[in-house]
This record gives C-alpha cells, sequence and structure tokens, in this order.
C-alpha cells in the first residue's frame, strides 16, 4: 500500500480496516514533507513528534477496540492562519513570529476529536493579504508544479503541500479567493463553504464579514469527507449557523440530470487566457455530457467586484488588526532600537505610548499588511467613510441581488477560477493593483456570502493546472461537491501528480 | 483623487503605524493608485441601496447568561512581550518618558 497514493477517504478507510497503520501512513508523509518541503516552502512549522505520538495513540486505540472519530489518522495540514495551543500561530507574520494561542480555533479542536493527525501548519501570505504567497514573512512557497511560479494565496501553503503529496488534506481560509484561486492554480480542489456555515473561532480575522474556513484536498469526495467533521454551529462564533450538517459524502452519487449551470458571457471577455478558456468551456461540455443544461445569466454589478472588495475587506482589516498593539501579545518595538521614523503630520507622535504602538506595528507588519491598513483607515476616516465604506456596502448589496436572481434561473454557476494559469514569482509584487486583479472572479461569492468550489479541469501546453469554479447559493454545499464529484468521476485532471525533483 | 503626502502622513499616525520619509512618498503614490481604482464605484447610483454590511439576515444572536471559565490571568499573559505577572506593562500613557 501506497499512503502517499491514497485519497483522504480510502486512507482513513484503510486505516479502520487495519490495512495500514496510523503511524505508517504518518511516517509517508511526513518523510514526503521532509524531501520536498525544502523546495516548495509549503511549511512554516512541522510537528514530527507530536503526529506521531498522535498516530501512535490512534493505533494502539483501535487494537483496543476503542471507538475512533471520523477521520481517525488521517494527516491534515492547517494554514498557520488557525490558532493551535500546542504550535506556533504566526500568520506567515513577523508580528505574531513564535506566538502561541492560549487556545485552539474551533475548526482545530473538531479535527483532534475526529483524530485527525495535525502534521504542521502552512505557509501563507501574511494575514492571509495577498494573491501568490509572495507576502509570507517568512520566504514565498514554490508552485510544484512549476517551482519558479507562484502556488496562488493567501493559503497557497495548503494548496502545494496537497498538489506535492504531503497531505491529503490540508485547511484553508478564503476571504476573497483565498482557498479557491490556490486551489486552481496548484490543481487540487478547494471549498469555500458558505459564510457561517464553519465557525470561524481561533481564525486569525482579517475581514470578518468575508472570511471563511475551508477544505483543500485532491478530490471533492475528499473535501465532503473533511467538511463533516468541520461544519457546524459553535456557540463560540455568533454569526456561525445553525443549520444541521447534511451527510455530505452521502450525498454525491445522484446523476447530474436536469442540473442547470449558468455561464456569464462576461468571464469571457479580455483579460482571460486563451489556454484557461479553452479548459473552461471543456469543462462546460463535459456537465453537458453529464446531464445538466448550460444557460446564460447575468451578474451585471460582478465587474465591480474588486473595487468593492478593495474596500471592504481593507476597511475591516484596519479595524481587526489594530489588535496588534505590542501590548497584549506579539512584535513589540524596544525603546531606543531602530531609526527614529516619524508620524503625523508634524512627525510627532502623541506619548511614548502611542509611539510604541507605532514603531511596534512598522517594525511587526510588512508592506502589503501595511497597505490594506492604511487604506482602510484612510476609507473609514472622518469626511470619507461614506464615499468610500458606506458606498462600497451599498454596492455589496447589488452584486449580492445579482446572485440572486441568477439562482432563480440556474442551480449553480459555472467559470473560471482566475484568469490566468499559476504565473512566475515577482512578475507582479511590484504592482499591487495587479496582484488585486487576480482575484476578479473569486470575490462576487464572499461578499454575496455564498459557497463556491474550484477544482482542476485541465492543463495548459506548459503542463500548468487549469482551474473551474462553480458557485452555488447558500448552503447549496451539497450539490457543490456533487457536481465536482461527478465530473472528477468523469475525467481523471485531478489525479495528475506534479513531477517533482526530490 | 490624488492623496497629498499630508493624508497619508495623517492616515499613518490614525493607523499607528510609524512611516519614514520613504514610506510616506511610495504609499501616496500606491494609494492614490488604489482610490482611482475604487473610486469607479461613483459610477453607480445607489441612491436606493441600503447597504449591506452582513451576508446574512441573522441578528441579535444571544447565548445563555451563564457564567463558565475564561482564560487565566498566566494563560492571558503568557505572550505578552511585558507584564509584572498580573498585568500587561506599557510605556507611558501620558507626558513624554518613563517607558515600562
Amino acid at each position: 500500500m501506497q499512503p502517499l497514493e491514497l485519497s483522504a477517504v480510502d486512507l482513513v478507510t484503510a486505516i479502520r480496516r487495519g490495512e495500514a497503520s496510523a503511524v505508517q501512513v504518518a511516517e509517508a508523509f511526513l518523510g514526503r514533507i521532509e524531501k520536498a518541503n525544502g523546495s516548495i516552502n509549503a511549511f512554516l512549522h512541522i510537528d514530527r513528534e507530536a503526529a506521531l505520538a498522535r498516530a501512535a495513540d490512534i493505533d494502539a486505540r483501535r487494537k483496543a477496540g476503542k471507538p475512533l472519530g471520523a477521520l481517525a489518522g488521517l494527516p491534515v495540514a492547517v494554514k498557520d492562519a488557525l490558532c493551535t495551543s500546542d504550535q506556533p500561530t504566526t500568520c506567515a507574520s513577523k508580528m505574531l513570529a513564535g506566538f502561541r494561542p492560549p487556545y485552539d480555533a474551533h475548526v482545530v479542536a473538531k479535527l483532534r476529536q475526529a483524530d485527525a493527525v495535525l502534521v504542521g501548519k502552512t505557509n501563507m501570505d501574511e494575514f492571509a493579504m495577498g494573491g501568490s504567497n509572495e507576502n509570507s514573512a517568512f520566504g514565498a512557497v514554490h508552485n510544484p508544479w512549476d517551482l519558479t511560479r507562484a502556488p496562488g494565496g493567501s493559503s497557497g501553503g495548503s494548496a502545494a503541500c496537497v498538489a506535492a503529496d504531503m497531505a491529503p488534506a490540508a485547511i484553508g481560509s478564503d476571504t476573497g479567493g483565498s482557498i479557491r484561486q490556490p486551489a486552481g492554480l496548484c490543481g487540487i480542489t478547494g471549498l469555500k463553504p458558505t459564510y457561517g456555515r464553519v465557525s470561524r473561532r481561533g481564525l486569525v480575522a482579517f475581514a470578518s464579514s468575508l472570511d471563511q474556513i475551508g477544505p483543500m484536498t485532491r478530490s471533492a469526495a475528499d473535501c465532503a469527507l473533511l467538511m463533516e467533521t468541520i461544519a457546524g454551529h459553535d456557540p463560540g462564533d455568533a454569526t456561525c449557523l445553525t443549520d444541521e450538517v447534511p451527510r455530505y459524502t452521502e450525498m454525491l452519487e445522484k446523476p447530474l440530470t436536469g442540473l442547470r449551470i449558468g455561464r456569464v458571457a462576461e468571464h469571457f471577455g479580455p483579460g482571460l487566457d486563451p489556454e484557461v478558456a479553452h479548459g473552461v468551456e471543456e469543462a462546460f461540455a463535459a456537465f453537458k455530457a453529464a446531464g445538466a443544461t448550460i444557460h446564460d445569466v447575468e451578474l451585471p454589478h460582478a465587474k465591480y467586484g474588486i473595487a468593492t472588495y478593495y474596500l471592504v475587506a481593507p476597511c475591516e482589516a484596519s479595524s481587526n488588526l489594530a489588535r496588534y498593539d505590542g501590548a497584549h501579545y506579539g512584535h513589540r518595538a524596544e525603546p531606543g532600537r531602530g531609526h527614529r521614523t516619524s508620524a503625523g503630520p508634524t512627525g510627532e507622535f502623541e506619548s511614548p505610548l502611542v509611539e510604541m504602538y507605532c514603531r511596534s506595528r512598522a517594525e511587526g507588519f510588512g508592506p502589503e499588511v501595511k497597505r490594506r491598513i492604511m487604506l482602510g483607515t484612510y476609507a473609514l476616516s472622518a469626511g470619507y467613510y461614506d464615499a468610500f465604506y458606506a458606498k462600497a456596502l451599498r454596492v455589496r448589496r447589488l452584486i449580492r441581488q445579482d446572485y440572486l436572481d441568477a439562482f432563480a434561473q440556474v442551480d449553480l454557476i459555472g467559470g473560471p477560477v482566475s484568469p490566468t494559469p499559476a504565473f512566475p514569482l515577482g512578475e507582479k509584487t511590484s504592482d499591487p493593483l495587479a496582484m488585486y486583479l487576480v482575484d476578479m472572479y473569486t470575490v462576487g461569492t464572499n461578499l454575496a456570502g455564498i459557497g463556491g468550489i474550484s477544482f482542476p479541469c485541465g492543463f495548459t501546453k506548459g503542463g500548468l493546472p487549469i482551474g473551474f469554479q462553480l458557485q452555488g447559493p447558500a448552503l447549496s454545499e451539497p450539490l457543490l461537491l456533487r457536481a465536482a464529484d461527478r465530473y472528477q468521476k468523469l475525467t481523471d485532471w485531478h489525479t495528475r501528480r506534479p513531477k517533482l525533483a526530490t | 483623487m490624488a492623496l497629498t503626502r499630508q493624508d497619508v502622513a495623517k492616515v499613518g499616525l490614525l493607523a499607528r503605524l510609524a512611516l519614514s520619509g520613504d514610506d510616506v512618498e511610495r504609499m501616496t503614490g500606491e494609494l492614490t493608485k488604489i482610490v482611482g481604482f475604487v473610486s469607479q464605484l461613483e459610477q453607480l447610483d445607489t441612491n436606493d441601496v441600503a447597504p449591506l454590511a452582513h451576508p446574512l439576515d441573522t441578528q441579535n444572536v444571544f447565548r445563555a447568561d451563564e457564567p463558565k471559565p475564561s482564560l487565566t490571568t498566566a494563560e492571558a499573559l503568557q505572550s505578552a512581550p511585558r507584564h509584572d505577572g498580573s498585568c500587561f506593562l506599557v510605556p507611558a500613557v501620558l507626558g513624554d518618558s518613563g517607558a515600562a
């Protein structure tokens, strides 16, 4: 048995049946991490000893006939934006270097209860702000399909570690596309659940009305398996939905006959790479062959998505990140260290305390995080609030209404995840606005609070994965997962692996 | 809409970010470009549209008003850069000396 080649579903089954031990499986993936992580940099922290001890405990309990959780023995990598009480949690920021949270995120606790084996914390764009993973304070992640290219972001480490077989499953978070876009660029499957479907407690907050945690795996069936563990109500997150969690894994079989999939003409406008367009059209054809019907739908305000998102998200971020003050936890500037910098129109700080705040934050945050804090602070400041923040919230309602109107005509909306395949590292780092546009097809899902899934639908001539995105109404995860699973039963794009020199 | 260096310096203090002269210079250009881009929303007439701050219709979620354990003092202070065992220590809130 080759653990690295098995799906998460098959690994869990094999361990439950005793065909493989949890220790064997953990050793296989930890060995792979040892070989491959050096060139990919997907992990910020690897917990080899704890993972093996955990796996041994699961094997002992299985032998003793004790009950095991639904994910018993499954190695899972967790984005470093989720709090783990026994591992550092840095959000790939110098601000949180070495930070040990005093508690586990709800999703981390659920994974532990389900007997998953947490192998480590994955690299990301600092505070989840970015679309290439180049904003990490601890180095960029390299795309396993081409090490000179970006894996996407912000959950780039989670996407890359699954693509490179370093873990069969990973947890990501998605504020404007941060699960779906890296999944698309790395050739894996990623689900952004409906806002509130998964608890955000213990997820380091970026933009609280947009953030959502979700699974990143090789297949839709594996995403379904993880969702059964991580979804569900948590009294610790007041925005977490109370709706019952469906048995996603048992709802995948039904054929797609009669499924109505919407196609948005504007998705195929200027800016879309021709090879990506071709792959996406082929996927529509495959869905049609599987019994679905394709319908033209309109999202008239979608073209305002990026502008709306880059007001709403930075405004919320500037408020959320105010907590990093050098006083309670995280980086603190020491008095007299470093060069004196100016603040305020007169170049003066208001007091020694304010100076400590300003210098701690200047030293701890990277350039993109500072840019977004500045943009959000500006848009929320006196005289600009109505023109920027309130305006964006009004357009947000128009964008959500577009989706509600479209879903009156179709069950799901299909299209590209990203306008291009994985781009070269360094290509967009000097132009923040160009980087923002990589999210053009994904931000609408978050603004509307609905669900979306991304999965591979082909490869470019140069061997880079092409992603397909399906978006569905609130709580349509069973349908999103079923449609992606049916597609994956008819195609083999999701089974392809990068050839890594290790 | 072009931002000035004074705008950026003022926002820097509001955002509690110490900015060097170079930072202010660079951010003035970058933020002007980004603000120019997001200003395209002005094209839309939204007079009759209510703001949507949150995608869910859920409002006023209450939990049972029951005492339960929270973080201990030691846990709350475990990652503090400076503390005295019961309080976080910070530099002087007023005046210009007395760093903790």
